[in-house]
């Protein structure tokens, strides 16, 4: 059967400022080994805050948190970044690529600090994720000159670079309009049919979740659904 | 491994803000040339003033004064031995300034190691007759080749050649402010009168120039053989010997030594221009707190462009951390930024300091005191060199240290989520 690659315990999370305010209120729920997860909820309901806390980059909660079967509390915060770089791919609504380097250095950057390969082979796999997202041909293009939704398929090669457990978004198609949101979601779905790729995405748009195979759906910090 | 990747992205991170890297190079630069400059300047002027006084000075001079008697008859008396005693009858003895058996004293000083050389002198006070005009003087009795091995002597000579001293007899340099009160030039004979009455005439061979006007109008210059002859002495008679040693902070020490070997007075050069030494240190002082100064400001400069560099660069830092750099890693980043802006600029620095140095070498500087100057002394002292190198360093380092930490402490959700 599946293996359990991401496990939540009864996670709690408060904001303290301005006022104490609890978030997430003691959320449970695993993921799968190859299982495409999206999580809903109305904006405020804590989706993006519980995505922050699954991602590792989040660290001020009560509860536990299993990655690959690894507790994630009371980890050192390099330790923590290890975790970031080998097992979690991450694409946020805003593209966040660097300016500085090219397309192709961009994708190869977290590859180039996992060390696991050569700068030669870093390369050529990044080259590959860029052609399974079609825009090899841009490799050497500065960020700055493509179109969003090229910047957002770009981020997902970065996601991808060292073959992560699983690739967490947060609202990835926020920014696009309705063709590339499709383009995007289509890719997300060849990651999961094809690559058996584990998938958690945050979104708002129903739509989207609808075609998921799995949704959480969030309200008030709880779980409602899922 | 990491390693490369680290200089990878400084690197690009520098490259990408190239005016910006610039302008902070720049000031690591300006600053790292200045203090060169400044130091290399100031030192050189120092030396050279130090110069006026120390090349001149013997480290030790060892001689003879006229002292009143330390024990009086009563003294000696034993009845009187626990009294207070104020019957002083004994005057100072007859006792020449010639020092006693010099010739063995000088023996034994250059069989010493720690002594760089020796050169005995004659002080005898003199006349010069100019007409009916006596003016006092003192002529030195030099050994003419110690005297210029180990002071320097021809440096000053500035009209004719010093060598003329030893070769010719009866001859004398003159310093330059006698001889204008005389009219004489090189080749005429003048008179002198010594403290004895007897008249000598000699050969006026060059002009003696020290830089300080007062020595000028009353020195002169003659060999040992001449002084002797001028004072009616034997050739044993030797009133000062000048002592040059190698290391010349053993001096104190070393004079105190030969005071009770050889029970005669002995001074020792520090002992000797006290006030000297400590003007010579506070100039010193200035010149590296000035230096220091101009490093610390341009180590600012750099504290202020890293800082805006990372504000700028707060989504590049929260991506990178979210894509698994470690804190470690973005500290590393910026400091080998700020390091690399260090040494850029300081090496830049270093040849640019080395550069206006030489030009302030060329300047021409002509001053009536100083005959032997002709251009702006400069010292290119190397530990000057090490002392800017390393300074750019640690300033650089220190300026990037805080951004940098700072950097590292980022939380990437804070900005991720301020989106």
């Amino acid at each position: 059967m599946s293996d359990l690659i991401l496990e939540a315990k009864k996670i709690t999370k408060y904001f303290h400022d301005p006022l104490t305010v609890q978030v997430l209120k003691e959320i449970s729920f695993s993921i799968n080994q190859s299982e495409f997860v999206s999580v809903i909820g109305k904006s405020g309901c804590g989706k993006s805050t519980l995505l922050y806390i699954l991602s590792t980059m989040d660290t001020d909660y009560e509860g536990e948190l299993f990655i690959d079967g690894v507790a994630m509390r009371n980890r050192k915060e390099a330790e923590l970044a290890k975790v970031r770089n080998e097992k979690i791919g991450f694409v946020f609504q805003f593209h966040y690529l660097l300016n500085e380097f090219s397309v192709l250095k961009n994708v190869m950057l977290p590859g180039l600090k996992l060390g696991k390969y050569s700068d030669k082979e870093v390369e050529h796999r990044a080259m590959e994720k860029l052609k399974i997202l079609g825009i090899d041909n841009e490799a050497l293009k500065n960020p700055n000159q493509l179109s969003g939704g090229q910047k957002q398929r770009v981020a997902i090669a970065r996601a991808l670079i060292n073959d992560p457990l699983i690739i967490m978004g947060d609202e990835p198609t926020g920014n696009l309009d309705k063709k590339n949101s499709e383009i995007v979601f289509n890719i997300f779905q060849e990651l999961a049919s094809e690559f058996n790729q584990s998938l958690l995405i945050v979104t708002h748009d129903n739509e989207f979740a609808a075609k998921t195979k799995r949704i959480i759906e969030m309200e008030d910090g709880n779980i409602i659904r899922m | 491994m990491n390693f490369k990747l680290i200089a990878d992205v400084s690197r690009s991170l520098l490259l990408a803000r190239w005016k910006q890297t610039l302008v902070a190079a720049i000031g690591v630069t300006f600053g790292i040339t200045m203090f060169i400059t400044l130091l290399g300047f100031m030192s050189g002027l120092n030396d050279m003033l130090d110069g006026l006084i120390l090349n001149r000075t013997p480290h030790i001079l060892l001689y003879n004064e006229i002292e009143a008697s330390e024990q009086q008859p009563i003294d000696l008396y034993p009845a009187y031995k626990n009294h207070h005693n104020f019957v002083r009858s004994i005057k100072p003895k007859d006792k020449l300034l010639q020092i006693h058996n010099s010739g063995s004293i000088i023996d034994a000083l250059k069989k010493d190691s720690r002594v760089l050389g020796i050169a005995p002198k004659i002080t005898a006070q003199v006349f010069y007759n100019i007409g009916s005009v006596d003016l006092t003087g003192v002529i030195n009795g030099i050994d003419v080749e110690e005297e210029n091995r180990l002071f320097f002597f021809s440096t000053y000579v500035t009209s004719g050649n010093y060598i003329d001293l030893k070769n010719t007899p009866n001859s004398i340099v003159l310093g330059k402010g006698a001889a204008e009160k005389m009219m004489a030039a090189i080749g005429d004979i003048i008179q002198v009168t010594t403290s004895k009455g007897e008249r000598f005439q000699l050969k006026v061979v060059g002009y003696f120039e020290s830089g300080i006007s007062e020595i000028d109008k009353v020195q002169s210059y003659a060999n040992l053989n001449t002084t002797q002859k001028l004072l009616g002495e034997s050739t044993g008679y030797i009133t000062d010997i000048q002592v040059k040693l190698n290391d010349i902070l053993q001096a104190p020490n070393m004079a105190k030594e030969y005071h009770d070997k050889f029970h005669i007075e002995a001074i020792d050069i520090q002992t000797a221009n006290s006030q000297f030494e400590t003007g010579s240190s506070v100039r010193t002082l200035i010149s590296y707190a000035v230096g220091v100064t101009l490093l610390i400001v341009a180590g600012f400069g750099i504290y202020n462009i890293l800082n805006m560099m990372i504000y700028e660069k707060m989504d590049s830092i929260a991506i990178l951390k979210a894509t698994g750099f470690s804190g470690t890693d973005v500290n590393k980043i910026f400091i080998s930024i700020a390091l690399s802006i260090g040494i850029f600029g300081g090496i830049l620095g270093l040849l640019f300091g080395f550069g206006l140095s030489a030009l302030i070498d060329q300047i021409p500087f002509n001053t009536a005191s100083l005959p032997t100057v002709k251009t702006y002394p400069i010292n290119y002292n190397p530990s000057f060199y090490m002392i800017g190198g390393v300074f750019s360093l640690v300033t650089t380092y220190m300026a990037g240290y805080f951004p940098s930490r700072k950097a590292s402490k980022i939380d990437p959700v804070v900005i991720i989520r301020g989106k």
